[in-house]
């Protein structure tokens, strides 16, 4: 193993579009490879989360039963929590349910808007919660890089600045639905 | 709106600078033309100030109140902090408080990157909302041929209740409720479209500061408001009397 720091990425109730504006980066993808080990992430094969991680990107809010225990779990063996995106940080499109009960929400898209199997799934699918609340709401967060997503630009120069031991002033580099 | 008696010149200070300021003019005009930046929410260059949504609170010495800008005269003496830490804390977290008590989603606002309560949220480094969500249940109002009204995007400034009665002299918008329970409402608190009073003008749409008011048949980020006509209305007005 070596001695760098290490790296990891969680998707909660977010449509990956945190993730995919982190590849983004393009290139520097490899600039990053030089200062961390990404051990785990929806982008790396690696099924149990590490015992200990340093910097955890964190995309979208916790919406499911599910997400509750990971963030949690997360929280544990992770020194830095990063809330990366609107999702994570606000909750954003996943709690414009919360207006409606988790019944009905479940009946609109499951039965009203099915065309076929009309049925809510029980097995498999992790139950909703009551409401889809920030990642913060649950846990202590360290780092907040709001946007819908974040920039690419955002995302690297936060990870570096986060990298050298620095915490990034994103105040001009984004913002609530950037 | 001007104080009707003869002007006389106050001097005073600001964030520790020398400045003279005419008697009828506001803490938040004074800073103003001196560039300072004291943010605003509900404060609108054409209409009367009510000092609502106290993001303009300033300190004065010798008062341990805080007073808002956009309402408190120039006076002989005074000396005003118009940025610390303690407002810096106030002004987090008024927009704490606005952010939370309706359901502001802005990556999917007809306003988003033309918002008024956004940019500020940037500019005082609001990364993340402190407080819980109250996540309201509060109906869109799409009655209006050309119009449509987003109370859940509202933070209840009265810029629209301002303009159509004291520009457009139409009053029909106005504040029904208090507290969280408070809410602009068109005529007898019935459906815009159904309004007798409203011209269809459209000058609440353009002054409202987020993307409450909003043209119809616009999609995310395509609402961007023009707030040129009243400064216009306003010169040309006081050039007639």
């Amino acid at each position: 193993m070596s001695e760098k720091p290490t790296l990891a990425t969680v998707w909660l109730d977010g449509c990956s579009g945190c993730h995919m504006s982190f590849l983004d980066i393009d290139e520097r993808i490899l600039d990053l490879a030089a200062q961390a080990d990404l051990v785990y992430s929806p982008l790396v094969d690696t099924k149990e989360f590490p015992e200990m991680v340093d910097i955890t990107l964190i995309e979208g809010a916790v919406s499911s039963e599910e997400d509750y225990h990971k963030i949690r779990m997360v929280r544990e063996h992770t020194r830095l929590l990063v809330s990366l995106g609107d999702c994570a940080v606000t909750a954003n499109v996943p709690a414009m349910r919360n207006r409606f009960a988790v019944r009905s929400v479940l009946e609109r898209a499951y039965i009203e808007n099915a065309d076929l199997n009309q049925d809510i799934p029980v097995q498999v699918i992790p139950a909703l919660r009551e409401t889809s609340i920030p990642v913060h709401q649950v846990v202590p967060v360290d780092v907040f890089i709001p946007g819908c997503p974040p920039a690419a630009d955002t995302i690297f120069f936060a990870l570096t600045e986060l990298l050298a031991g620095r915490k990034p002033d994103l105040r001009t580099t984004t913002r609530f639905g950037a | 709106m001007k104080r009707p008696f003869k002007t006389r010149i106050k001097t005073l200070k600001i964030d520790g600078i020398d400045v003279g300021a005419r008697e009828d003019e506001t803490i938040l005009e004074l800073a103003q033309e001196n560039d300072i930046f004291i943010p605003t929410l509900c404060h609108l260059e054409g209409v009367h100030d009510v000092g609502s949504c106290r993001l303009c609170l300033v300190e004065v010495r010798g008062t341990n109140k805080l007073l808002p800008a956009c309402m408190t005269y120039a006076e002989e003496g005074m000396e005003v902090i118009t940025n610390s830490e303690r407002l810096q804390a106030y002004r987090r977290q008024v927009l704490d408080l606005l952010f939370s008590e309706r359901n502001h989603v802005c990556s999917v606002c007809v306003s988003n990157g033309h918002c008024e309560l956004q940019w500020l949220a940037g500019k005082l480094g609001i990364s993340h909302v402190g407080v819980p969500y109250l996540y309201p249940q509060l109906e869109v109002d799409a009655s209006h041929r050309y119009y449509s009204y987003d109370p859940n995007r509202c933070i209840l400034c009265t810029r629209c209740v301002r303009v159509c009665d004291e520009i457009e002299g139409a009053h029909t918008w106005d504040v029904m409720g208090r507290g969280v329970e408070c809410l602009v409402i068109s005529d007898l608190n019935q459906p815009w479209g159904t309004a007798e009073s409203c011209t269809r003008c459209g000058k609440c749409v353009q002054v409202c500061p987020t993307g409450a008011l909003f043209n119809k048949g616009r999609a995310v980020a395509e609402m961007t408001k023009r707030r040129d006509f009243l400064p216009y209305l306003q010169t040309m007005r006081e050039g007639r009397k």
